[in-house]
């Protein structure tokens, strides 16, 4: 081994740093507030929200004397203007899959793998920061959008308040489930690694699995399975009266984010095992 | 310093890498060889602890990549493709990878200046040129200022400036006693950079030595001789070790004697010489030779760049791409079947 005797001594640095939670979440930090793809995601799906409760609170309103009062008793002051979740959904979905698939498109996962090669500690934290930042602006968009429909409606006597039975609730469970259908797409994106394999199949869960469940009502079975699909089990929260009898609204957004807990645990089981 | 065992890559029932084992030191810049798919980029894949490998292991300075607390300060590397983000502008990127070690913002415009990336920093990468990406991945791989240097293909879409530039580099951070791993299949720019070198084929190991001594063992040298009195010298150069040939009147190839011994024995007999010139072979034939037949991807029809022997290991040899199985290595029909085909 003369050959290593004679190399110069290696030099020596010291170096204090290590890789721990704290810091690769300040990193993934740092990623995600410096993509605009992220913040553009974000305005999107505020904007819709914001716009698509305008525009049902202001057409109830101008509408609203004009109705017969059948169709009056049917209008929901709460519900209405909160239509907007199916479009802020689609945002929110897109972004929590992007989080981690734009990084698998672009090979940049390679770089942040050998940073930080234990692997789930990335995953944490992108889950981590996502979840604050999708709760954070979901859960304001949500009281925003409330707050501006009930101004809208007091001119014609419909307005509710927070303390009214089940709005804070619904409101407030509007940013949770959002939060949630984010991180089932973060948790997708890890798993299929594709971007539009992911939003595919974010949405065929979301938004196609219920319409195929509608076919098991003209069975005994549609009870048994409908109120668990995820995201009808999810969206009671959102509910003012309960939709089905079989699903509360809290016991319904757990099980919604069951499934999101088991799909990240398996997108934790794969990052581990499988080769970047 | 790299240390691989036995490491083994198959995906489904493809092999490769098969069973390479080598050793890469500190203090010299160390070239690694091979064409394309030959396994180059897996192999550090795998030092990275990016892929698993099949069997086999690998560590950096004695312990596995994933083990390190630290890695960005044990390793630094640029992967084949520019892994980075397009969306994300250069400095931002050194940011973010940055903050997992603790590593200081000052650092991140240090390596940006070293690099030359400084007009550009805050554009995105997605606009970058190929050679101003192959810069910031050398950047991201000085961040941690980093003991052991991986450059998958650094050269690739430099321009000659930007070869140059990389070249002393590496020479530099290798002097300065770190160790240094390059891929290439360039290997007229290893012969540049390289101290010492890992060739492979096939995912398996064909040379771990210094580039002198591969070029010297892939072929020998061999010297052009033109003289007048060709016949004369031709007789007068004969012996058990020589072997002289001619194809153009008047000009000898001569092989097992130095140009100095040839000088001598004519000027001794009083032979005029109009050009006494030695050859070796460039490292470029020097490879060709030894991985003829290691070349995975071959257009239809095409013989193999080896000529009659090609060395599949240190020190053994066996024919391949010769008709003759007399060379007694192979005695396995089948094999002298299918060169007898090819």
């Amino acid at each position: 081994m003369t050959a290593v005797a004679q190399a110069p001594a290696a030099p020596v640095r010291v170096h204090t740093g290590k890789v721990t939670q704290a810091r690769v979440i300040k990193s993934e930090w740092i990623k995600f507030r410096t993509l605009r793809s992220s913040r553009w995601s974000l305005v999107a799906g505020v904007g819709a929200m914001i716009a698509i409760a305008l525009l049902f609170s202001l057409a109830m309103k101008s509408h609203y004397p004009h109705m017969s009062a059948a169709r009056q008793r049917e209008v929901d002051p709460v519900a209405d203007p909160m239509r907007g979740v199916f479009l802020g959904q689609l945002a929110i979905g897109v972004l929590g899959v992007m989080m981690i698939t734009g990084e698998y498109t672009t090979g940049m996962i390679r770089a942040s793998l050998a940073a930080a090669p234990k692997r789930l500690p990335v995953l944490w934290a992108k889950a981590l920061v996502f979840t604050v930042v999708a709760w954070t602006v979901m859960t304001i968009t949500a009281f925003v959008c409330f707050f501006l429909a009930q101004s809208i409606f007091s001119s014609i006597h419909l307005n509710k308040t927070l303390s009214d039975p089940g709005v804070l609730r619904a409101v407030f469970g509007e940013g949770l489930y959002l939060t949630v259908v984010g991180l089932l797409g973060v948790a997708l994106g890890a798993i299929i690694r594709s971007t539009a394999g992911a939003i595919a199949a974010l949405f065929g869960i979301l938004l196609v699995l219920p319409v195929l469940g509608e076919v098991l009502n003209l069975t005994s079975w549609g009870d048994h399975v409908n109120p668990y699909l995820p995201s009808n089990a999810g969206q009671q929260i959102m509910a003012l009266t309960t939709t089905s009898p079989d699903m509360k609204p809290w016991p319904g957004f757990l099980l919604f984010l069951g499934y999101a807990v088991v799909a990240m645990a398996a997108a934790a089981f794969l990052l581990k095992k499988r080769d970047a | 310093m790299i240390e691989a065992r036995s490491l083994t890559k198959r995906y489904g029932d493809k092999t490769a890498v098969s069973d390479l084992s080598f050793t890469v030191r500190p203090g010299v810049v160390t070239g690694f060889l091979g064409p394309n798919g030959a396994g180059k980029s897996t192999t550090m894949r795998m030092i990275l602890g990016l892929d698993r490998p099949t069997s086999g292991s690998v560590t950096v300075n004695g312990k596995a990549y994933a083990e390190h607390s630290a890695p960005l300060h044990e390793v630094g590397a640029l992967l084949e493709a520019k892994a980075i983000h397009t969306g994300r502008t250069a400095y931002n990127h050194l940011l973010a990878l940055a903050a997992t070690t603790g590593i200081e913002r000052s650092r991140v415009d240090e390596v940006i200046d070293l690099v030359g990336l400084r007009d550009v920093a805050k554009k995105r990468a997605g606009g970058f040129s190929l050679g101003m990406g192959q810069r910031l991945g050398i950047a991201s791989a000085l961040l941690g200022d980093p003991d052991t240097l991986i450059l998958d293909e650094p050269v690739n879409g430099l321009d000659p400036e930007g070869i140059l530039w990389i070249r002393n580099l590496l020479k530099d951070l290798a002097s300065e006693g770190r160790t240094v791993f390059v891929s290439s299949h360039l290997m007229s720019e290893m012969a540049l950079t390289a101290e010492h070198l890992i060739v492979i084929g096939q995912g398996k190991l064909i040379a771990d030595t210094s580039v002198a001594e591969f070029i010297s063992r892939a072929s020998t040298g061999s010297v052009k001789v033109r003289t007048p009195d060709a016949a004369k010298l031709r007789e007068l150069l004969a012996g058990p070790d020589v072997t002289v040939s001619s194809s153009v009147e008047g000009t000898l190839q001569v092989q097992g004697l130095t140009s100095d011994r040839i000088g001598t024995i004519a000027a001794e007999n009083r032979i005029t010489l109009f050009e006494l010139a030695p050859h070796e072979a460039s490292l470029e034939e020097a490879f060709m030779e030894l991985t003829g037949d290691a070349v995975e991807y071959r257009a239809p029809g095409q013989k193999s760049a080896g000529s009659a022997e090609s060395a599949e290991t240190v020190g053994s040899t066996e024919p391949a791409g010769s008709t003759k199985p007399a060379g007694g290595a192979s005695d396995d029909p089948t094999t002298t079947d299918v060169e007898v085909n090819a």
